[in-house]
């Protein structure tokens, strides 16, 4: 039954991703790994672009996105909700029981060491995306390299853009350039 | 604390709006999710937004997802949580499956391919940059250093689970924290 599959492996996105949206990347690379049929590694990147100039959460964007592409319109549905059921549960219970979860010292020494853990798989998830696209099948691509290289310096420069004019220029580029190369 | 005043519909309706304005998530939900739960309606203050952000933060799942049911929670308990958060949630369904049906079907047109292979590069450019920011604020000292060294090779090599990397994190953590109080 794939749409308690998705529901499941998207409660265990919602349950273990901490840290918002880009969090939930890594998972996604998994998922496409161990459900090649659902998702691939290629089709993430598109799923980032589209979640990133689109209102709404990115987390819940791509959830969305992800479950659409294993199961159609219930796929997407069903995903997100499996997302989000982790969420409602532990938020509640923090809400009745345990008040400024935040303030405690476990909790703050726990979260020592998942920040950079965080950003860890966060970097897993960007090399997994660089290799599909400037290494795909062990070759390298020139053009998404140079492309690459410029728009980090960029980006790096014009901290404050938004996102969007990012994937602007990249689709002009894509199609001036004609790639994939 | 809970004020049965507030309205189940009007709960929907403003994470709906917050959801639906909101490009990108995390930060850049707090001038809308201000404008609508504090300036509109006066559920919360500012205070309190800050600190429900806070801990929204610091639990597992979409930081907009969690904030929502919080605040649902503390207005109409279980089923304004439930409400509030399939109102953030539902502009994404539709604009998402809107536009998936639509990738779907032109996926396969040669400029749509080209658009598609430059905005991967575009991605990959935006994830670079949120690594920066992010390694700023988090690798402070030599632990979380070698530790985000220890999980990019763990993932990318090995193909470690996120969630086995989670579940050590939070170990880490803890040890090396009492370790360091221990020894100072």
């Amino acid at each position: 039954m794939i749409y308690l599959q998705l529901f499941w492996e998207f409660f265990k996105i919602g349950l273990f991703s901490i840290g918002g949206g880009l969090a939930t990347l890594p998972f996604l690379y998994a998922l496409a790994e161990t459900h090649p049929h659902w998702l691939t590694a290629k089709q993430i990147a598109d799923m980032i672009a589209v979640s990133e100039s689109t209102p709404g959460p990115i987390g819940i964007n791509m959830a969305t996105f992800a479950g659409y592409q294993a199961a159609g319109l219930a796929g997407g549905l069903i995903a997100t909700l499996g997302e989000i059921t982790p969420s409602v549960i532990i938020i509640i219970f923090i809400a009745r029981f345990l008040g400024r979860f935040d303030k405690n010292q476990h909790v703050k020494d726990a979260f020592y060491a998942l920040r950079p853990a965080v950003v860890g798989l966060i970097s897993y998830a960007g090399l997994m995306l660089l290799s599909v696209t400037v290494f795909p099948e062990q070759q390298f691509k020139l053009k998404e390299a140079v492309l690459y290289a410029v728009l980090v310096v960029l980006v790096l420069r014009f901290k404050k853009a938004h996102p969007l004019l990012w994937i602007v220029l990249g689709a002009i580029a894509g199609l001036l350039f004609a790639l994939p190369s | 604390m809970k004020h049965r005043d507030v309205g189940l519909w009007d709960l929907y309706i403003s994470f709906f709006k917050i959801g639906g304005l909101t490009f990108g998530g995390g930060y850049a939900m707090l001038p809308m999710l201000q404008r609508e739960v504090i300036t509109k309606h006066g559920w919360v203050t500012e205070e309190e937004v800050l600190d429900i952000y806070a801990i929204g933060q610091c639990t597992p799942g979409i930081i907009a997802v969690n904030t929502a049911t919080m605040i649902g929670y503390r207005k109409r308990g279980i089923l304004g949580a439930i409400v509030a958060t399939l109102g953030e949630v539902s502009p994404s369904l539709i604009i998402i499956t809107l536009l998936a049906t639509v990738l779907f079907h032109v996926q396969d047109v040669m400029w749509v391919q080209r658009a598609f292979g430059g905005i991967r590069v575009a991605v990959c450019v935006l994830i670079t940059q949120s690594v920066i920011t992010l390694a700023k604020k988090s690798l402070i000292d030599i632990p979380t250093i070698l530790l985000y060294l220890a999980v990019v090779l763990a993932t990318f090599f090995f193909a470690l689970s996120p969630i086995l990397v989670v579940l050590f994190a939070i170990v880490f953590g803890l040890c090396v924290q009492a370790v360091k109080r221990r020894a100072s």
